[in-house]
């Protein structure tokens, strides 16, 4: 563990884990849109920006964003300089115009300051923010069906030439990890559709809740050698197994104690 | 033969040079791109088929050689003879019997082929006598002109891997290491990280695998130095890298070209493959032990890939997207092993400062940039072309020394440095040397090199809108300030340019500029703002008669400007030939007239007219007139 400096208050973390952490952990609240524990940072919404220095660097202080920026012995952290604040403020400003119609923008620029955006709203409003969590939690999970595509202003999030993306599983990890749910999709007992992909739903053979699609069912199917059956299976079923299975082991061996 | 050992490279390089010894004379036909554009290829051949034809090689001892880039790309095809030192410009397959029977044959110069200074307006007859190559210094581009970029024999006699030789027959990597700091050497892609201070760090940095890697993803509009460099004298490359990869300690090379170079591809490709076989590169160089290897990677055409993150990723064949590193890449680099990027120009220098020492390099340039920069000469100079001078160089020197001054002698405006990270100085600052910090301090950058000289015809608005439009399409759009910040700033100046300039409009570019320079991921964000506030600094006047008049004081925003024709106009019709929307009337021999409701105000009758007998005005003035009564301008 480590020792640093977080607006004036001393804290401690953990070398290396990235300051946002810490800054959390300190109980200091910064925004964040492209953040998400179980994936790698990325750096792109440029919400956590942050003031670092040292005393031996003698009053410069460099802009940094906290999810990637590790955190180091002695390091001095300011997460609300005046610049830092209208950093945040032009970003927020610019993804207003972007997404003038989005909640979770709206209210996070409201609590910047900002009640209409200083540039143009966008003629043709989207909730879409390209934070990226989307690809990333597709790539995360190794199935790669979305991407980013185009550069610059033309960028958007998109399965390969805007078809129906042959690699997707329709296991919804897109759409749940969406900061501003603009990921459309469908799902009941029987099919589930997403960018315009439709599966088959697969039901658990204990209790019937159609839970998973068949394209799930195959695609962890024998990793790590574990068999399809046992995706096939709910979690809550699972769970209920897993506790029937304990409670007889520890029958045997002379019951709870 | 194998090169794998000292004599054994004494030997080749006297065998090198012996070979040329049959050359009494020498025809070097430029074949960078440029002069391949105006057909190059063609004279080449034309001399090589009447050469042969006449038996002069056996003969006389003339020989004929394609060359890189002689950087007069405004004046190619260039043909030259040596020994003499005769430059041919615009030189046609046709002319190539006149140029054997009475140059070569008899000495005799053909005036009409020769240079003629715009200055004196007399014909230059020697290479070096040209104002353009006199006053350069030419380092990086030592080689490039003068060998045949395809013939490693050639590059040898002409001293090439020489400093590579000294490096690991005579120096320990430290050494090596230390010459290159004594020089100065900074990067030459623009930012100015000191060179040997990234060798050190990625000497020091722990692991096994190592990455050496060149940057030849030069993207800057106008820039083409490096593209000359690869293309006219790839061994300078190679010989820098292998030389850097023994100092580092690393045996895995890449060199990143953009695939809109690929003749350079081509030229990497032929010389690795001949230094492999000679044992300058590969597996034991020059018998020493020490392995060294280069790939080619080839870009894909996006101008970010030349931010070092990106070409890293695009490297290791993921999207070619900058990534935010607070770890320098000399520890976790490539394939995240401590690699070092240097531009090609950077490696080009290598060689030449080992082979003539870390203080001959420092002897060049200001206190704190040291040694010789390459520049891509473009725009609106009478000379444009590639050129190579010592660090602390007066703008000045370059633009009216070298380039020769304006084109059509107009007034010079500005002159934009450093691409789309670079900005546009004003006269006063001329006489401003030409290094880092200056070009830092007075708001523009050193950047890749590109010059784009610019006259009393530039709308300082448009060229920041230019480099806006050029960035929209650029950036990457992974990070938002740079993403969205570019595109509304590009909508800002999208009406500036159209008469719709508001007021506050001057104020909502500097916060967003601050804001895109504070909170963007990468150097293209960062820099973004460069040529919109550069611009803002020293043309806030063009702004703001874009804003409040509606007027576009050089004439360049066509929504902003009208054109009417003068009593002086002799009417000699040529306007009317020129103009593409059929707007111009007149009966021969007498006064014109422009119709205001067909004019579309490109400006072509204003750029066609002998006798100056058209001016522009701001548009606005039109309506002001109908409303006054008067009948409109025309």
């Amino acid at each position: 563990m480590i020792t640093l400096t977080i607006n004036g208050k001393t804290v401690r973390a953990r070398e290396g884990s990235p300051l946002l952490e810490a800054i959390r952990a300190a109980g200091v609240e910064i925004p964040t849109l492209c953040h998400h524990e179980a994936l790698e940072p990325w750096g792109g919404c440029r919400l956590c920006l942050v003031d670092v220095t040292r005393p031996e660097w003698k009053g410069w202080a460099k802009m940094v964003v906290s999810c990637m920026y590790p955190a180091e012995e002695g390091l001095i952290v300011q997460t609300h300089t005046e610049r830092v604040v209208e950093t945040r403020k032009v970003v927020l400003d610019l993804l207003l115009a972007r997404c003038p119609e989005t909640p979770l923008i709206q209210k996070l620029a409201r609590e910047h300051g900002i009640e209409k955006s200083s540039y143009p709203p966008n003629p043709e409003p989207t909730d879409c923010i390209l934070c990226g969590l989307c690809t990333r939690v597709c790539d995360h999970i190794g199935v790669f069906a979305i991407s980013s595509v185009n550069r610059g202003a033309g960028r958007e999030i998109a399965p390969p030439f805007h078809e129906a993306p042959p690699d997707c599983i329709g296991c919804l990890a897109c759409a749940e990890v969406c900061p501003t749910s603009c990921i459309p999709y469908e799902t009941s007992d029987a099919k589930r559709t997403i960018w315009n992909k439709t599966f088959e739903m697969v039901r658990c053979p204990t209790c019937g809740k159609a839970h998973i699609t068949t394209a799930q069912a195959g695609f962890y199917a024998g990793r790590n050698g574990v068999p399809r059956s046992y995706f096939e299976t709910c979690d809550a079923c699972k769970r209920r197994e897993m506790a029937h299975t304990f409670s007889k082991l520890s029958a045997g061996a002379g019951g709870v104690r | 033969m194998r090169i794998d050992s000292r004599e054994r490279f004494g030997a080749a390089v006297r065998e090198a040079l012996a070979g040329r010894e049959g050359h009494k004379m020498e025809i070097l036909v430029c074949c960078g791109t440029g002069c391949l554009a105006n057909g190059s290829q063609k004279v080449a051949e034309a001399f090589a088929e009447e050469v042969e034809k006449r038996g002069l090689k056996a003969g006389v001892g003339l020989f004929t050689k394609k060359t890189g880039c002689h950087g007069f790309c405004e004046r190619g095809p260039l043909v030259v003879l040596q020994p003499s030192g005769v430059l041919y410009t615009k030189v046609e397959p046709r002319h190539v019997p006149d140029i054997l029977d009475k140059t070569v044959a008899k000495g005799e110069l053909i005036p009409r082929l020769l240079y003629k200074d715009p200055a004196t307006k007399k014909p230059v007859e020697k290479y070096e006598e040209i104002p353009f190559y006199k006053n350069q210094t030419r380092v990086a581009m030592r080689n490039i002109g003068k060998i045949d970029p395809a013939d490693l024999g050639d590059a040898l006699a002409h001293g090439a891997y020489a400093g590579l030789a000294k490096a690991l027959f005579e120096m320990t990597p430290e050494q090596v290491i230390a010459e290159v700091e004594s020089s100065g050497l900074r990067g030459r892609g623009g930012a100015g990280f000191v060179t040997a201070r990234k060798w050190k760090a990625a000497r020091k940095a722990a692991g096994e695998r190592k990455f050496v890697l060149c940057n030849g993803d030069e993207g800057d509009p106008g820039a083409f130095k490096d593209r000359s460099i690869m293309e006219g004298d790839p061994h300078s490359v190679l010989e820098g890298m292998v030389i850097g990869a023994y100092a580092v300690g690393a045996h895995e090379g890449y060199i990143y070209v953009r695939d809109e170079y690929p003749l350079a591809v081509v030229h990497l490709t032929l010389a690795m493959a001949q230094a492999r076989e000679a044992g300058l590169l590969g597996r034991d160089i020059l018998g020493t032990g020490f392995d060294f290897d280069i790939r080619i990677s080839r870009g894909g055409g996006a101008f970010v890939c030349g931010e070092s993150s990106a070409l890293m990723r695009s490297i290791e064949g993921k999207t070619g997207e900058p990534r935010q590193k607070y770890v320098h890449a000399t520890e976790r680099g490539l394939f995240d092993c401590p690699t070092v990027l240097n531009n090609v120009e950077t490696w080009a220098d290598v060689g030449a400062i080992i082979q003539n020492g870390g203080a001959w390099f420092a002897a060049m340039g200001t206190e704190k940039s040291k040694g010789t920069k390459a520049f891509s000469l473009v725009g609106k100079v009478k000379n444009t072309g590639l050129i190579e001078l010592p660090m602390g160089t007066t703008l000045r020197h370059i633009i009216y020394d070298i380039g020769g001054g304006i084109l059509g002698d107009r007034p010079f405006k500005a002159v934009q440095t450093g691409g789309p990270s670079g900005g546009c100085l004003p006269e006063s600052h001329l006489d401003d040397p030409v290094d880092y910090e200056k070009l830092t301090e007075a708001g523009s950058m050193m950047g890749s090199g590109g010059m784009i000289v610019m006259d009393d015809r530039t709308c300082m608005v448009d060229v920041a809108r230019y480099f806006l439009r050029f960035l929209v399409e650029e950036s990457c759009g992974k990070c938002v300030p740079c993403r969205e910040g570019l595109k509304q700033m590009l909508a800002i100046y999208d009406d500036l340019v159209a008469g719709r300039g508001r007021p506050g409009d001057i104020e909502r570019i500097e916060r967003l500029s601050a804001g895109m320079r504070l909170g963007s991921l990468c150097e293209l964000g960062k820099s973004a703002p460069n040529p919109v506030l550069s611009t803002l600094r020293y043309f806030r006047d063009e702004y703001l008669a874009h804003i409040e008049r509606k007027a576009c004081p050089a004439g360049i925003c066509r929504d902003l400007t009208a054109y009417e024709i003068l009593e002086s106009c002799e009417g000699c019709g040529v306007c009317l030939k020129a103009c593409p929307a059929e707007a111009i009337t007149g009966e021969k021999k007498a006064l014109h007239v422009i119709h205001q409701g067909k004019c579309i105000s490109c400006g072509a009758c204003y750029e066609v007219c002998p006798t100056d007998a058209i001016r522009f005005f701001p548009k606005a003035e039109l309506a002001e007139a109908a409303a006054a009564g008067r009948g409109g301008a025309s």
